[in-house]
């Protein structure tokens, strides 16, 4: 008898097949593009700040952005295992419930970093950005950000996965739960920006915020993809 | 004989309900299924008989009673000795019958290329094909159905109305395809609507009347064919008769 597949290999394969399925249908990707290229253009014209200002606001418009770009991908992700009802025939193999989990969330992780790598210099000028504080900081608090944003919201995405009204489900119960992330990201951001304050508390934040619901969620997620 | 020496069975169900709602699917099945048979399952819309394969398979659970499956009450300890079919093909429209295959058969454990060709050639399609799965023809989507629930080469198949929107040869040749899976040792259940395709060679039938199983006969007899054109049928392995 073949031996049961391991998680790192069904997480490879599955991850695999999302970027191929999103490289030929771009149904995520171009939806969050639009929305948040959007969002930073409708701000640009609200505000009109100064340099220092900029500093200030920049770290909550950019997460608030991403954090709502993200959920227009949230959605897209599941969604596509829904169509011809493929989600149960993965839930017919042998292969761990973890592995779908983790290949989901690597695959927004990759999805909403490209979608920073574009947004990023934007904001950059429509904003006139300049980092006070090392720019290495921003990769560090991006990253651990991106991980938080993208674990919980692949989560719960399953979670309001065959509720009617899952377009609304998600943010509902995605944005109370991010709060502390999404503070810690803002401040994270805005103390590298201005450089008036160090950011390693919310950094550690982030860091913990992020193994606690990794942890939590790759717990939950077997009776979460075998629900009715 | 005594009950140890007995083979496993194939599927027992015990006295299992599933509601929806308020809304009975099942109400007390009970029943054994020897290994090595073709089963045919027939009913009316609504009998249950959709309700009761996705039960027996894992993807419902029983509001009340249990399902052993090749002798395990867990279902995910077998989940590699069965296959399933559903109503939807349970593929990626976006990729090729290849690509899915390879995908579907990794969760398996199983990474030949060779193997899930040989699956798509079981099923009289081209493995070459690069065409993706959502522009083929609805009788071709079945086929590649067919070819993921058996790439792993199942002992148990279980398959849900596998002739939906299928023509009538293609249909023959996929008949054809489960009596040779069955003659080398498989289980099989067949839910459909198409009980003359399947009277050639079905060993038993299994009737369920809203959501009560009725009646179970060999084969497949004649008064349940009859709201079926007898153009509908099989043709006829030559040891089908032998057999029963």
């Amino acid at each position: 008898m073949t031996p049961a597949p391991g998680v790192w290999t069904i997480t490879r394969r599955s991850l695999a097949k999302d970027l191929r399925l999103e490289w030929r249908s771009k149904d995520a990707i171009n939806s969050m593009l639009f929305f948040a290229l959007l969002v930073v253009v409708i701000f640009s014209f609200g505000f009109d700040p100064t340099a220092e200002e900029s500093r200030r606001i920049a770290g909550g418009l950019l997460w608030v952005a991403i954090l709502f770009a993200t959920v227009v991908a949230l959605n897209q992700t599941w969604t596509r295992e829904l169509r011809n009802q493929v989600l149960d025939a993965y839930r017919l193999s042998p292969a761990p419930p973890q592995a779908l989990f983790l290949a989901k969330s690597l695959g927004n992780f990759l999805f909403v970093a490209i979608l920073e790598v574009l947004m990023v210099p934007l904001f950059v000028v429509f904003y006139n950005l300049r980092s006070v504080g090392p720019v290495w900081q921003l990769l560090v608090v991006a990253v651990l950000a991106t991980w938080a944003l993208v674990v919980n919201g692949t989560f719960f995405a399953a979670l309001s996965i065959r509720t009617r009204s899952r377009e609304i489900m998600l943010p509902l119960i995605l944005f109370p739960i991010s709060i502390p992330a999404l503070l810690a990201m803002v401040d994270a951001t805005t103390s590298i920006l201005t450089g008036e304050s160090s950011p390693v508390f919310w950094i550690r934040l982030l860091t913990v915020y992020d193994l606690v619901f990794t942890t939590v969620c790759l717990i939950l997620f077997e009776p979460v993809l075998n629900a009715e | 004989m005594n009950a140890t020496s007995q083979p496993t069975l194939a599927v027992s169900v015990r006295d299992v309900v599933r509601h929806f709602g308020r809304f009975a699917a099942l109400r007390g099945i009970t029943a054994d299924f020897a290994p090595g048979k073709l089963y045919v399952l027939l009913g009316e819309n609504g009998a249950g008989k959709s309700t009761l394969l996705r039960i027996i398979a894992g993807l419902l659970a029983p509001t009340r009673g249990s399902v052993r499956v090749l002798g395990a009450s867990n279902i995910r300890e077998v989940a590699t000795r069965f296959g399933y079919m559903g109503h939807a093909p349970l593929l990626y429209d976006e990729m090729s019958a290849m690509e899915n295959l390879e995908y579907f058969a990794a969760l398996y454990g199983i990474c030949s290329r060779e193997r899930c060709a040989e699956a798509i050639r079981t099923v009289g399609l081209d493995p070459a094909l690069e065409r993706r799965v959502g522009q083929y023809s609805q009788g071709m989507r079945q086929r590649i159905s067919l070819a993921r629930a058996i790439v792993h080469s199942p002992e148990l198949l279980f398959l849900d109305e596998p002739f939906s929107n299928v023509d009538l040869r293609s249909a023959r040749q996929m008949t054809t395809l489960l009596a040779g899976m069955r003659d080398r040792g498989r289980t099989i259940f067949v839910v459909t609507h198409q009980a003359a395709l399947m009277e050639p060679v079905a060993d038993e039938c299994v009737v369920l009347d809203a959501g009560r199983l009725v009646a179970r006969e060999k084969g497949i007899p004649a008064r349940l064919l009859t709201p079926y054109p007898a153009q509908e049928r099989a043709p006829v392995p030559a040891d089908a008769e032998a057999r029963r």
